[in-house]
């Protein structure tokens, strides 16, 4: 066990290293370019790699593009094509007036915005804590601690377990199990204390002489130099919380609460139509599956939009951690 | 609720008192530390409660195997009734059918997913120009951040019956004929895997790349050794232990094939096919309401994968520090 807990404690080490972003970018531009010893690439194999690469980019955004190009093409083209679009005759935002239109897709998309906001907001507070509280040196039972939370990498419980916990507490069919579940991840909780561990310990002994208290250091000293990585830990929260549709259909019943992607995986997987719900109201005149495309681009623009700034503290340490996990 | 959790730190602190490290000024004496670190103490309360209830607590819900558990009833008061449930498990075929389902998909991912990360992290790190680079690994990386739900979705849209590519092939004939039908079931899932996580795949190999010592690369070229030769006996050899510990780790994960994709999609393909242990375990216990079974066969599996994901562990720090020393 002891060695699990180095290898993770190695790779938190160098999670200090968006503040000096600016400087590998620079050395890694200057390495960019061509050493002397190095032979000029032939044009062929430049042409054939370029190839691969403009394939791998199409593959990836062409499925993006079909399902937005569906969601914006009037309901006749989708009739007549089966259910599909690659260029909308005319530009219409029909499916997603109607689709916001739906109390169904309205409340799911509430349900969905107020469980990452609160769910997000609640782990970054405990795994904050968690995590400072266990990278003071030689806290009174610090490392047992760490030990008993990294053992529970290895029998992670499984969803029948934690369903009778929840009921058990009688939080069955609460928005509290939509969360309550994954407060602290272990990952996160790594990073955040590997980089808390980072910093110089004379701020602390600083802090300590001016007269703070360890809440006070935290919220005063810790915190204004730890934004970028409670950004991009509470970034993977909020992605974790806004993707996932198990902990819906396992812990709701009530399909009035379900998540907007527990929503769509009704659309997706099982078949369930919009159609009916639309007739109730009588204005069937979108095709279906356009509205379906528009659902599935409302469970996905909130992610494009947070994407770049994921990216922007996408750094070595953080990420060499992040596939283990 | 402070006081419970703090208890037993206490306890568990009292057994190792003769710890080395720490600064000279910690006081000795136990309750002194804990009056010293009270505010800290308090900071660790909440997520402490979270893994204590959520983790260990959780842990005794597998009772329920070794129980008729009836939700009515609930888990205290239903019936022990042993290893009755592991028997019914073990003689029930379907669940033999699931585990060679997930173990024979593990291995086709094995096979057919993991080479790709490190081809494409190689074709990355050969190109030269930054910007280029920059700009497929914000496309690539992209996909790992989108939910299983609308993967599923961009795929049927993309080539499923009346998708994309069958309606631009000449439609309704399903030229493509891949959802829904059992024998595309396999090579589908390993599709859709790539697509979401092969370009995240290759962050790991990047950085391992990135490490290679360039001093090795000139004196190669300096001693008359061509891209090739470099590549054989310089690249190759030198992200080897990154390879393999990576293969050692998915190999202690054989059992673990992607449950939120394939419950996704099990209706369509059928359970002949689609049925790995994690979606029998959800669909006996909560469609057909054999929760004892099913709570017997995740504490099953659980503890083979736990042991496999330790010995696995084990296996790549010894090679870790043979092979990663430099």
């Amino acid at each position: 066990m002891s060695d699990l807990v180095e290898t993770r404690e190695a790779q938190a080490e160098p999670v200090d290293e968006p503040a000096r972003t600016p400087g590998r970018r620079t050395a890694r531009k200057a390495g960019s370019e061509r050493p002397a010893w190095k032979e000029k690439p032939r044009a062929i194999t430049q042409v054939a790699k370029g190839a691969v690469l403009l394939l791998t980019v199409a593959m990836v955004l062409i499925p993006f593009w079909v399902v937005l190009a569906t969601s914006l093409a009037p309901g006749q083209q989708i009739i007549d094509s089966g259910g599909w679009a690659l260029w909308p005759e005319s530009w219409t935002l029909d499916s997603y007036s109607k689709v916001l239109s739906s109390e169904v897709t309205t409340r799911a998309l509430m349900v969905s915005v107020g469980v990452t906001v609160t769910g997000t907001l609640f782990s970054l507070v405990c795994t904050v804590m968690l995590a400072y509280a266990l990278a003071r040196p030689g806290v009174v039972g610090g490392k047992p601690v760490m030990l008993v939370i990294l053992f529970t990498f290895l029998f992670p419980p499984g969803f029948i377990p934690t369903y009778l916990v929840l009921d058990t507490l009688g939080l069955i069919d609460t928005y509290w199990s939509l969360f309550l579940p994954v407060t602290v991840n272990v990952f996160n909780l790594v990073v955040v204390r590997g980089f808390f561990q980072g910093i110089p310990e004379e701020l602390y002994e600083a802090a300590r002489l001016d007269g703070a208290g360890e809440l006070r250091t935290l919220l005063t000293i810790v915190l204004p130099l730890s934004k970028a990585v409670i950004a991009v830990v509470g970034l993977f929260y909020a992605v974790g919380y806004w993707n996932d549709f198990f902990r819906g259909v396992m812990y709701i019943n009530d399909t009035s609460m379900f998540p907007l992607q527990t929503v769509l995986r009704g659309y997706v997987s099982r078949g369930e139509g919009l159609a009916s719900e639309m007739s109730v109201e009588g204005t069937v005149t979108q095709a279906p599956q356009a509205m379906k495309m528009a659902v599935v681009m409302i469970a996905t623009i909130p992610i494009l939009c947070v994407y770049p700034f994921i990216q922007r503290y996408f750094t070595k340490g953080v990420l060499t951690g992040a596939i283990k996990s | 609720m402070s006081l419970t959790t703090k208890e037993p730190e206490l306890r568990r602190e009292a057994p190792a008192p003769a710890e080395p490290a720490g600064p000279p000024d910690r006081p000795a004496r136990l309750w002194q530390r804990l009056r010293r670190d009270r505010a800290l103490l308090f900071l660790m309360v909440p997520g402490l409660v979270y893994f204590a209830v959520f983790h260990y607590g959780a842990l005794f819900g597998n009772v329920i195997a070794f129980k008729d558990y009836v939700p009515f009833i609930g888990v205290v008061d239903s019936p022990w009734v042993g290893f009755e449930n592991f028997q019914v498990l073990f003689e029930d075929p379907s669940f033999w059918a699931a585990a060679a389902n997930t173990v024979g998909l593990s291995f086709l991912q094995i096979v057919f997913f993991f080479p790709l990360p490190l081809a494409l992290a190689l074709l990355l790190h050969s190109v030269v120009q930054g910007r280029t680079r920059k700009f497929v690994q914000s496309v690539v990386y992209l996909p790992h951040f989108i939910s299983w739900v609308i993967v599923v979705a961009l795929f049927y849209q993309v080539i499923g019956g009346d998708g994309l590519v069958n309606g631009l092939l000449g439609g309704g004939d399903h030229l493509i004929d891949v959802v829904g039908n059992p024998a595309g079931f396999e090579p589908l899932m390993v599709a859709e895997l790539i697509w979401k996580d092969c370009g995240w795949g290759t962050i790991i190999f990047l950085a391992a790349l990135h490490n290679v010592d360039e001093g090795l690369y000139e004196s190669a070229a300096l001693d008359g050794a061509g891209p090739w030769r470099r590549f054989w006996h310089v690249t190759l050899p030198s992200i080897r232990p990154v390879v393999i510990l990576l293969l050692i780790l998915r190999l202690g994960e054989i059992l673990t094939v992607g449950f939120e994709q394939i419950m996704l999609q099990r209706d369509q393909f059928g359970p002949d096919v689609a049925e790995v242990i994690d979606t029998y375990v959800y669909f006996n216990a909560v469609e057909g309401g054999h929760w004892g079974v099913s709570a017997a066969a995740a504490l099953f599996k659980g503890v083979i994968a736990g042991i496999l994901v330790y010995l696995a562990n084990k296996i790549a720090h010894r090679m870790g520090e043979q092979g990663v020393y430099r």
